[in-house]
């Protein structure tokens, strides 16, 4: 009945020797026979739901679990993940998205996974009824003007909103709770819980505002606490494809995090978002200070050897072994449902950058070498290179002749020459437009100051 | 009778000193109608005056006599005439009736056009403008007429000569519009594609507060030039341009925009059946030739690309990668390029490689230097010309006026030193 194996020891790991053969330096297009052997690399299995779906709670958890139902050609897996958010789902009292679904199983696993129209009705009609309860009471304190008691009112409507899916009433409820803060420890609350729900919705320009109002408390803020907001924005950012700002935001994320966020982020995630973005948009100074010498980030890498491994791959030039751990950890990334959109720019711009450090030090650069290094065909190379080239990306030529890439070093003089005339000549072009351009308006506005008169 | 043989004699009177000149013009001003009344019978008093003396009054009776409508056989003869009266008459005389003047030469044209021999024109407009312009940075209603007829009869460098002057005074919107319509595509014809550019360019960024047929037709230019001479076209037009260019020019030229989208793809094949399947517009609009250039500009530009990044290449790879059908053609095309100096490489016959060089000018040379320093000396004048029309908009008392009423609008600094409410 399952499709899947059974899931291999999640951290099987294997102690890497790094260099195996003595240590090779950055490869050097005369001498880079590189001695290495093709190393094992684990990961490349499928993604295992059970351990994945553990990191998560609430309904990040379900809708996780739908996601990779929705976008995962394997049917074992989808009925899987399926099978696991209605199990998920019944804990909860969300009848519309177990509906959901139900249809989408379509009956695929048999009768203890069909449509409990009895469970829906009953959770609905307790809906009802604790709706009106909570109406009530937040009358009562209304008309009492307690203000702590009235935010309590609109927090639990906050929260039976939101375990009922309707995301847009939690969010306005929590915010409503914003006028009745007395200290920043509510304000704080109200901001996670905003910054929760908007998570949900995919509204992260309201999670960027949230978080920035809680960092704005006057009272420093709990170290966890600090952790989680971190987590949102960096979240949002990357949803915004500032990828620099959100490996900033990821790589700060304390320690502290734990498991105690795992209704938005498994520190799993942390590291992954963290460490593909520093990759993708940092330079290697700062990849070095703020991602390999980070021992707070360090620890998040732990949890995703191969994140790490990848990393340090990377830096220490070994470019064919890291882009084989991107390569094979790709499939499972595409099911992640923060990520997936910024897979393909992140995995290009990390091809880019590493091409363009394989390139950087050397003044001639044998592109069967090169080609070796990254594990590609020299034609296809060759097309890469010339796209990075013609992007101004790395400065340098190809010989295809004797498939050499040579540096460029561009003559500063001759360029500044260039380059002033060329200012010169738009500078006469730009001037005398204008002039003209003044002088019709002025002969336009003379026309009808005359005709005025 | 009387009448007419008096003015003859007012005129050939009052044509030696200055201020006789000028009592004549009123005279003239006062007897205008009763000239156009007796149009027919002039053409014989004419002969009674002497163009290079008595200019004035024989621009007027000259005038009085074309008013009318002209038959092919009187045309001919009017040309005659009126070429030598613009080559002999005197240009203070003329330049106190510019009005009549320019009515005359511009109706000079038109029987010139009649007679379907437009180059009879060229030269004699050349002289009007010449006799009527104050200074070369005037414009005169007489500057879209003349480039007409250098583009009509095909005489593109005579009408660059007039285009290589820098125009600032505008008396009409309308001859600007004209005068950069045609001197740009003037400038096309002599594949001068920065200065058509310019000129273009112009038109279409121009103060306009209508759609307006002539920017229209520029901005279809515009693209196709745009994309002969640097490979690429934005949409997007600069801030000063006006409203309504910005709104409407786009839409109104749809099928050349389309153009450019395609062209930005880089692929010859698609562009191709694109300027197939659009072909009836672009013959519509008379653009086809420069559409046709377009198609072929992408190789060049190209193979152009390819020195950027290549030092070596095979003919056969430029062929793949240009999407030229043979090695042949491909050969060929960059040794066009090598002449024309577009670009800077070698072909090795044997391999069957080119070798890109490098741009050879050092900026070592007295040319070079020469170069430079024109151009400063140039930029210098022009910046003097920018802080003279500065002082002298600070000062008119019709833009301070309207900058102090709209001063609420507007937050800036700048206008901090305009008073707040402006008397004359």
């Amino acid at each position: 009945m399952e499709g899947v194996e059974d899931a291999s020891n999640p951290m099987m790991e294997e102690m890497y020797v790094n260099g195996i053969g003595g240590v090779d330096e950055a490869p050097s297009s005369s001498t880079s026979t590189t001695t290495r052997k093709n190393r094992p690399i684990i990961s490349g299995e499928q993604l295992d739901i059970e351990a994945y779906a553990g990191l998560y709670t609430g309904r990040t958890k379900i809708m996780r679990l739908i996601f990779i139902a929705d976008h995962c050609d394997n049917p074992g897996m989808q009925l899987e993940a399926l099978r696991m958010a209605y199990d998920e789902i019944k804990k909860g009292e969300n009848t519309q998205l177990f509906r959901e679904v139900v249809q989408k199983m379509d009956g695929r696993s048999g009768p203890n996974y069909s449509m409990d129209a009895t469970w829906c009705s009953m959770v609905d009609r307790k809906a009802e009824q604790r709706k009106e309860k909570l109406e009530n009471e937040l009358n009562a304190y209304r008309t009492n003007l307690i203000k702590e008691s009235i935010r309590m009112g609109y927090n639990d409507f906050g929260d039976f909103y939101y375990s009922h899916g309707a995301l847009g009433d939690a969010f306005k409820s929590f915010i409503r709770t914003r006028d009745y803060c007395t200290t920043s420890k509510h304000i704080i609350q109200m901001c996670l819980s905003a910054i929760l729900v908007s998570i949900e919705m995919g509204q992260f320009t309201h999670v960027t505002s949230y978080v920035s109002k809680a960092e704005q408390t006057p009272e420093a803020l709990d170290p966890p606490t600090v952790a989680k907001l971190r987590c949102a924005a960096g979240l949002a950012h990357l949803e915004a494809k500032k990828y620099k700002l959100a490996a900033r935001k990821f790589l700060e994320v304390g320690p502290e995090l734990g498991n105690l966020y795992s209704e938005v982020i498994a520190p799993q995630d942390v590291a992954t978002y963290g460490g593909l973005c520093a990759l993708a948009s940092f330079d290697r100074t700062e990849l070095k200070n703020k991602v390999i010498d980070n021992i707070n980030f360090r620890n998040f890498l732990e949890l995703v050897p191969e994140v790490r491994e990848l990393i340090n791959d990377f830096y220490s030039s070994h470019y064919a072994s890291c882009l084989e751990y991107l390569g094979n950890l790709k499939s499972n990334l595409m099911l992640d449902i923060h990520l997936h959109d910024h897979v393909e720019t992140l995995y290009d711009q990390i091809r880019n950058k590493a091409l363009i450090q394989y390139t950087h030090p050397f003044v001639s650069v044998d592109m069967r070498m090169m080609a070796d290094a990254f594990k590609t065909s020299v034609a296809g190379l060759e097309k890469e290179l010339e796209a990075l080239i013609t992007d101004n990306q790395i400065q340098a030529r190809i010989d295809s002749h004797n498939k050499i890439l040579y540096a460029r070093h561009a003559d500063q003089r001759n360029a500044t020459f260039q380059r002033v005339l060329q200012t010169g000549n738009e500078f006469d072009r730009d001037v005398r437009a204008m002039l003209l351009r003044a002088n019709l308006l002025k002969h336009d506005y003379n026309l009808r100051a005359s005709r005025k008169l | 009778m009387n009448t007419l043989e008096g003015l003859v004699t007012q005129i050939q009177g009052l044509s030696s000193t200055a201020s006789d000149v000028s009592s004549l013009q009123n005279f003239l001003k006062k007897a205008d109608d009763s000239l156009h009344a007796e149009s027919t019978r002039l053409l014989a008093f004419l002969d009674q005056l002497d163009p290079s003396k008595h200019s004035l009054g024989y621009l007027y009776f000259l005038e009085a006599c074309t008013a009318g409508p002209v038959t092919k056989e009187q045309a001919s003869s009017f040309v005659l005439i009126i070429s030598r009266f613009i080559s002999s008459c005197v240009a203070e005389q003329i330049r106190l009736a510019p009005d009549k003047f320019t009515s005359v030469c511009k109706r000079f044209k038109d029987q010139v056009l009649l007679l379907e021999e437009p180059l009879r024109g060229v030269a004699p407009l050349l002289t009007a403008i010449r006799k009527l312009q104050s200074s070369t940075e005037h414009l005169t209603t007489l500057h879209p007429a003349f480039l007409l007829l250098c583009l009509l009869a095909k005489c593109y460098k005579t009408g660059l000569s007039i285009l290589e002057e820098d125009i600032l005074e505008v008396d009409q919107p309308r001859e600007l519009f004209l005068y950069c319509y045609y001197g740009g595509m003037i400038c096309i014809g002599q594949k001068r594609f920065q200065k058509a550019l310019e000129l273009l360019h112009n038109v279409v960024t121009a103060p306009m507060s209508t759609d307006n047929a002539i920017a229209v037709e520029a901005y279809k230019k515009y693209i196709l030039v745009s994309l002969i001479h640097h490979g690429q076209f934005s949409t997007s037009l600069p801030k000063y341009a006006s409203t309504v260019a910005q709104r409407n020019l786009k839409n109104l030229c749809q099928p050349y925009v389309e153009l450019a989208n395609s062209y930005s793809d880089g692929k010859i094949a698609d562009l191709e059946t694109f300027v197939q399947a659009n072909k009836e517009k672009f013959e519509n609009d008379s653009n086809l030739g420069l559409v046709k250039q377009v198609v072929s500009s992408m190789y060049k530009h190209n193979i152009q690309r390819l020195t950027q990044t290549y030092l070596t290449l095979s003919l056969q790879d430029i062929a793949n990668i240009v999407q030229l059908t043979s090695l042949k053609e491909a050969e060929m095309h960059v040794l066009q390029m090598i002449q024309d100096g577009e670009i800077y490489a070698m072909i090795n016959q044997k391999d069957g490689m080119v070798r890109f060089l490098e741009d050879h000018e050092q900026y070592k040379t007295c040319e070079m230097i020469d170069c430079i320093d024109s151009s400063i000396q140039r930029l210098m004048t022009l910046s003097k010309k920018l802080t003279v029309m500065d002082e002298l908009m600070s000062c008119d008392p019709l833009y301070l006026a309207k900058a102090g009423r709209e001063r609420h609008r507007y937050d800036f600094e700048d206008l901090d030193n305009v008073p707040q409410r402006f008397n004359i």
